[in-house]
């Protein structure tokens, strides 16, 4: 039966993973977490209300929680900015992950935002500054990291908190380092022809488990995750236990050394180290 | 011999085609700013910055090498490393584009990485190139930074890189997304072990590459009427849908926003790195 989503295509994907029903991070605060205590502001310029964070128990151990979050309404989603953060919600992520630290405590961080913000005031308090400086300090945080995307990964301002130990994925979530709208306008000069974009950024959890992108899929009940509220949020709360408990378990300095290096490894490439035909005869290994 | 053969018959010799009078487009420019008709020597001579105006033209990456490096001292690294098509995004869109972009450049990838010396003083340069690809970052891109500053970190080498990029490499997708968080790891870890980078902003630096190591740097430079920032100001417009107000984005705004440390002419941008790298050479450690 959990197959049956494994079969649309990447255009149908990108219709789920932006499902006005998608449960939104604090849905799965709501229901996977006790005692949650919302943590506001960056303390620098203000709260941004399209990326949350607090503290708060999961399974009768302390973690602090970041996650963009959408609206479940126009209304809410005006207020929210469609969970498109401007940088004091980076930099506000960057002082939980920080506290997170000092408190020794892990960091579970929900990815779910079209992108960072395009504003000018965005632009005028350094959106660009605020991403690259949580993408670097994420490398330092002396405790886990968990990255769970569970809706839409919306390229530079997705990555903002989405540098961690683990990076599981929502079976019909998407990940892309730019959106089919926006490809399809560069290429055909037409974001309608962004259902044939979305094939070609291969932006699915099948897609991007095979360029070791992120390391586990969570399967969502047939139809995709908003048809069964709970039956997603069981299935959601297996897989943040069961890796949390892998990357709780792991000295520090080792944890943070697998952290860069599995990062060090995302590339391809052709490295080709003898000089091209022409420049000098090639020589085959018999006549050396 | 029928006549009609007369008027199909092939020229015996070469024909000579008309020249084209290509000879004001290969002499002069128009600066795009001021609209003053320059002389390329001219232009050439004055490092691509309008005497008039002060506009700063774009440059080639061997070009920038070339006016930033003392004579003779650029050696080059990883040159080897080429892109591959690892998504087949679009059929051979991709390759396409990079067989084409190669042709246009001379050169195989969006970045330039090497060792130099700038005003005497040995440090690790890389240079993007916005005519390839405007200069996304992909999979090569990512990883030659990554191998600057590793190599940084042996010695401990200062890094200079001029960033003039579009962002990350849409034709890798999260390949090229997940280079971003590569690069900044290495800076993290080059940093780490006492190295110093000083990052240089060229027009245009947006996107992907300034959200990652270019807006990171211990110093960082921008030159004169360069375009800074996260979004392109065309996104921009279309979110907000209004105009932006002139000189948005321009290096005197990031200046004006505390983004960038100083604003340096081309001209003086050798001897401002020079100095840099000299007082960080004049470190006592203890």
């Amino acid at each position: 039966m959990e197959l049956e989503t494994t079969s649309l295509t990447a255009w149908e994907k990108v219709q789920l993973a932006r499902h006005p029903q998608r449960p939104l991070t604090l849905d799965y605060i709501e229901n996977l977490f006790e005692d949650f205590i919302e943590l506001h502001g960056d303390k620098l310029y203000g709260d941004d209300l399209a990326l949350i964070g607090g503290i708060g128990v999961f399974e009768g151990k302390g973690v602090v929680i970041i996650g963009h979050n959408k609206g479940k309404n126009i209304k809410e989603n005006i207020a929210r900015n469609f969970g498109m953060p401007h940088p004091e919600g980076y930099r506000k992520a960057l002082r939980l992950m920080q506290l997170a630290e000092r408190w020794h405590l892990p960091v579970i961080s929900f990815v779910d935002t079209p992108g960072a913000y395009p504003g000018i005031g965005a632009e005028e308090r350094g959106q660009a500054e605020a991403i690259g400086r949580n993408i670097l300090e994420a490398f330092n945080i002396r405790t886990s990291i968990l990255v769970v995307v569970i809706g839409e990964g919306g390229s530079g301002g997705a990555l903002g908190i989405g540098v961690g130990d683990k990076v599981i994925m929502l079976e019909n979530a998407i990940y892309s380092v730019i959106s089919p709208e926006g490809c399809a306008a560069i290429i055909w000069k037409d974001s309608k022809e962004a259902e044939k974009a979305a094939e070609m950024l291969k932006l699915t959890a099948q897609d991007l488990i095979k360029f070791n992108i992120i390391d586990e899929i969570i399967p969502e009940p047939p139809g995709g995750a908003h048809t069964d509220i709970l039956k997603t949020m069981s299935l959601v709360k297996d897989a943040i236990e069961r890796n949390l408990e892998i990357i709780c378990n792991k000295d520090i300095d080792t944890l943070l050394e697998e952290r860069y290096q599995k990062i060090r490894k995302i590339g391809v490439f052709e490295e080709n180290l003898v000089p091209k035909a022409g420049v000098e005869p090639a020589r085959s290994p018999s006549s050396t | 011999m029928p006549i009609a053969d007369w008027f199909s018959r092939k020229p015996k010799y070469a024909e000579l085609k008309p020249v084209k009078k290509e000879i004001p487009e290969g002499l002069w420019t128009r600066c795009p700013k001021c609209l003053e008709i320059l002389y390329n020597k001219e232009l050439e001579r004055n490092l691509k910055v309008c005497p008039k105006c002060g506009y700063h033209f774009k440059l080639g990456a061997w070009e920038r090498i070339s006016q930033l490096t003392d004579e003779d001292s650029f050696q080059e690294l990883d040159g080897h490393l080429e892109s591959v098509d690892a998504l087949s995004f679009g059929g051979d869109i991709y390759l396409e584009k990079l067989r084409n972009d190669k042709e246009k450049t001379g050169i195989n990838e969006a970045i330039v990485t090497g060792i130099c010396k700038i005003e005497n003083y040995s440090c690790l340069l890389g240079v993007f190139d916005f005519g390839f690809i405007g200069g996304s970052m992909g999979s090569v891109v990512g990883e030659k930074v990554t191998r600057l500053f590793e190599y940084g970190s042996k010695e401990i080498v200062p890094v200079v890189i001029v960033s003039t990029s579009g962002g990350a490499r849409m034709y890798e997708g999260m390949l090229s997304l997940m280079q971003m968080a590569k690069t900044n790891g290495a800076l993290n870890r080059y940093r780490k072990n006492g190295g110093v980078f000083i990052s240089v902003l060229a027009d245009p630096a947006t996107a992907g590459v300034l959200a990652s190591f270019a807006s990171q740097g211990d110093v960082i430079i921008v030159e004169p009427g360069a375009l800074i920032g996260f979004a392109g100001p065309r996104v921009i417009e279309q979110t907000i849908k209004q105009k932006l107000p002139e000189g948005f984005q321009r290096s005197n705004f990031v200046f004006q926003h505390g983004m960038v440390d100083i604003i340096v002419e081309r001209n003086e941008l050798k001897s401002v790195l020079g100095r840099i790298i000299k007082i960080w050479n004049l470190r006592q450690l203890r």
